[in-house]
C-alpha cells in the first residue's frame, strides 16, 4: 500500500509536469497541423537558463523565493524567444510546404538547439541548485510512509493554475477565440480580420512559456539537468499528448497525468513482477544469477522509459485519435 | 465616384488564367451582381478582391490599392466576404463565431447593439447562440455567415451564392434580408448562378464568361437581354 500510495504521489507530479509539456506540443499542432519536436529542446533550454540565473543570484543575499521566481522568468523570456524565433525562423517559410519537410525541419532543429545547449552549457551532468530547503509531509496515517515534498506540492499547484490560465485564455478570450477559429479554418479566419501569422505566433510563445515553466519544474525535481535532457521529455510529453489526443488540450492534460501514473507505477511494480528469482523453479535457466544477486529481476526501474513508448504503440494500434480526440487525421 | 474598382484584372492558378482581365466597379450603396455559369470565375474574382487569390491588374478600394495586401488588412479596411461554402467555424459556437466577424472593432456598445440586430433579422441564430456552428442546418449557417460578416460593419459586402443549396423559402429568407441590409445603406456585389433572383434584387449586374465580362448594365437591361434570358434566365428566344 505504501508503495502505491507513493507511486501515485510521484506519478501525479511527473504527470503534471507532463501534462504542462504536453500541452505546449497539443497548441501548436492544433493551428498549424504541425509536431514541434524543437518543444522538448526549449524545455531544456528553460531549465538551463533558470540553472544559470539561481545560480548567478544565489550568493546575493536574495530570499530563495525570488531567486527561483527570477529564475523563472528568465527561462520564460528566453523560451518564448527561442518559440518565436523557432517558428519564424523554420517554420512559417513551410507553412505550405509538403507535410514531411516542417517535420524534418523539427527534427533538425531540435539538433541544432541541443548542440547551441552544449556550447553554452557544456556536456557534463549540471547539479540544479537546491535553494529551496525540501520537507517532507507524511501522508495519511502513521503507519503509512508515503511522503510528498514542499517541492512536489509546488510542482502540482503550479501545473494546475498554468492549466486553468490557459483553458481560460483559450476558451474565455477574444485571442483564445482567435486561435480557435484560426486552427480551424486559417483562410476565413483571415477574413475576419484576424492577422493568421500574428496569432500563430502566439501559440508558439505560449507553449514556450508553458515549457519553460516545466523545464524549471523538472530542474527543481530532479535536481539535475543536462543538454540532453529535452530528448526523452519532449517524447514522453508528445506520447502524453497523443494517448489524449492531439490538438486538444484537456487530452493533453489528460493523457500528461496518465502518463506520469504508468511511469511512476511501473518503476515501482515491474521489477516485483518480474523478480526471476521467486520463478526459479519456472525458469531454472536463472539459478545462476539468483545466487550472486537474489533480488534480480527482469524489468527494474531502470527501465521507467519504456513505458511511455509502449502506450504510445498501443494508442497508435488501437486509438490514433486519442482518448478525448474526434479528429483521426490523415493530417498527422 | 466608385467604392471598388477592378482593372484587367486577371488571376492565375497554376497553368490556369481564371480571369482573363476583368474590369468592373461598384459604387457606394450600390447592390451589384455578378452572374454566370458554373466555373466562370466569380468566386475567384471575390477571393482576389479579399485577398485570397493572388491577382495582377488593379484592385481598388476607396482609393486605396488592394493588391498585395493580406487579407486580414482587407477585411478591416472595410470589406467582409461571406465565402462560397458560409465558411463557419464549425466547432465555436454561434455566438463565438458572431464575435469573430466583430473581431477587428473595439467599440463594445455598438458591437452589442449590432449583435441585436444581427439575431433580430435571423431569431433562428438568437435560439441557437450556445450552439456549435456545425450543428446547424445549411439555411442556418449561411444566416451565421452573413449575421457574422455584418457584425464587422462592412463597408462593402461581398456575397458568394447565398442561395447555394437551400430550400426555397430559405432561399426567401435570405433575399428578404440582403434587400433589408441594402436598403440600410450596405453596398453589396452579390454573386449568383440563380440570375432570375440575383437581377430581381440587385440594381447593376455583370455577366462572367469563361473569365471575361460578357456583358454588363442595369439589372433591367439584363432582365430584357436576348442572350442574357437565354443563357442564364431559363427563357427560350
Ligand atoms: N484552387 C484552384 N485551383 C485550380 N483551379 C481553380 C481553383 N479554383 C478555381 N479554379 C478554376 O478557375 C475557374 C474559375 O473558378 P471559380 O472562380 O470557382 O468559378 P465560379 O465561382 O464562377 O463557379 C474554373 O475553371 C475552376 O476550375
Ligand atoms: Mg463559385
Amino acid at each position: 500500500m505504501d508503495t502505491f500510495l507513493q507511486q501515485v504521489v510521484n506519478g501525479l507530479t511527473l504527470g503534471a509536469v507532463y501534462a504542462v509539456v504536453a500541452l505546449g506540443y497539443t497548441m501548436v499542432y492544433g493551428i498549424v497541423q504541425l509536431i514541434n519536436f524543437a518543444h522538448g529542446e526549449v524545455v531544456m533550454i528553460g531549465c538551463m537558463v533558470a540553472f544559470t540565473v539561481i545560480v548567478a543570484l544565489a550568493s546575493a543575499g536574495l530570499p530563495p523565493m525570488l531567486v527561483l521566481a527570477l529564475g523563472a522568468l528568465a527561462a520564460i523570456a528566453v523560451c518564448m524567444a527561442v518559440g518565436y524565433g523557432i517558428e519564424r525562423v523554420a517554420y512559417r517559410p513551410l507553412r505550405n510546404a509538403p507535410r514531411l519537410a516542417p517535420l524534418i525541419t523539427a527534427i533538425g532543429l531540435s539538433i541544432v538547439l541541443q548542440h547551441l545547449a552544449l556550447l553554452v552549457w557544456g556536456r557534463s551532468y549540471i547539479a540544479f541548485p537546491q535553494i529551496i530547503e525540501v520537507k517532507l509531509y507524511r501522508l495519511g496515517n502513521a503507519e503509512t510512509s508515503a511522503t510528498i515534498s514542499n517541492v512536489q506540492i509546488a510542482i502540482v499547484v503550479a501545473s494546475a493554475v498554468m492549466m486553468a490560465a490557459l483553458l481560460a485564455l483559450v476558451y474565455r478570450t477574444r485571442m483564445g477565440i482567435a486561435m480557435r477559429a484560426t486552427s480551424q479554418n486559417p483562410a476565413v479566419a483571415g477574413l475576419m480580420g484576424i492577422d493568421v501569422n500574428r496569432t500563430i505566433a502566439q501559440t508558439f510563445l505560449i507553449g514556450a512559456a508553458l515549457g519553460a515553466v516545466a523545464g524549471v519544474m523538472v530542474g527543481a525535481y530532479y535536481g539535475i539537468a543536462h543538454y540532453q535532457m529535452g530528448f526523452m521529455l519532449g517524447l514522453k510529453a508528445f506520447s502524453a499528448a497523443v494517448l489524449g489526443g492531439i490538438g486538444n488540450l484537456a487530452g493533453a492534460v489528460l493523457g500528461g497525468l496518465l502518463m506520469g501514473l504508468i511511469e511512476a507505477m511501473g518503476a515501482g511494480y515491474m521489477g516485483d513482477f518480474t523478480r526471476v528469482c521467486t520463478l526459479d523453479t519456472l525458469l531454472p535457466g536463472f539459478a545462476e544469477a539468483c545466487a550472486s544477486n537474489p533480488d534480480a529481476s527482469l524489468l527494474g526501474s531502470n527501465y521507467k522509459d519504456v513505458y511511455a513508448f509502449i502506450v504510445l504503440i498501443l494508442v497508435l494500434v488501437f486509438r490514433p485519435s486519442g482518448l478525448l480526440g474526434e479528429r483521426v487525421g490523415d493530417r498527422a | 465616384m466608385s467604392l471598388l474598382s477592378l482593372s484587367q484584372v486577371e488571376v492565375h492558378y497554376g497553368g490556369i488564367r481564371a480571369l482573363k482581365g476583368v474590369s468592373m466597379e461598384v459604387r457606394a450603396g450600390e447592390l451589384v451582381a455578378l452572374i454566370g455559369a458554373n466555373g466562370a470565375g466569380k468566386t475567384t474574382t471575390l477571393r482576389a478582391i479579399a485577398g485570397l487569390a493572388r491577382a495582377t491588374g488593379g484592385i481598388r478600394f476607396d482609393g486605396q490599392s488592394l493588391l498585395g495586401q493580406a487579407p486580414h488588412a482587407i477585411a478591416r479596411s472595410g470589406i467582409a466576404l461571406v465565402p462560397e461554402g458560409r465558411g463557419v467555424f464549425a466547432q465555436l459556437t454561434v455566438d463565438e463565431n458572431l464575435a469573430m466577424g466583430a473581431y477587428s472593432r473595439g467599440d463594445r456598445a455598438a458591437i452589442e447593439k449590432d449583435r441585436e440586430h444581427v439575431l433580430s433579422l435571423f431569431p433562428r441564430l438568437a435560439e441557437r447562440l450556445t450552439q456549435t456552428a456545425g450543428t446547424l442546418s445549411g439555411g442556418e449557417q449561411q444566416m451565421l455567415a452573413i449575421g457574422r460578416a455584418l457584425l464587422s460593419r462592412p463597408r462593402l459586402l461581398l456575397l458568394d451564392e447565398p442561395s447555394m443549396g437551400l430550400a426555397p423559402l430559405l432561399v426567401d429568407r435570405i433575399f428578404e434580408v440582403i434587400r433589408r441590409v441594402s436598403a440600410e445603406g450596405v453596398t453589396m456585389l452579390l454573386v449568383e448562378q440563380n440570375a432570375n433572383l440575383a437581377l430581381e434584387v440587385a440594381s447593376r449586374a455583370y455577366v462572367l464568361e469563361n473569365g471575361e465580362v460578357s456583358i454588363s448594365g442595369s439589372a433591367a437591361d439584363l432582365l430584357g437581354n436576348p442572350k442574357v434570358q437565354a443563357a442564364y434566365l431559363g427563357i427560350e428566344g
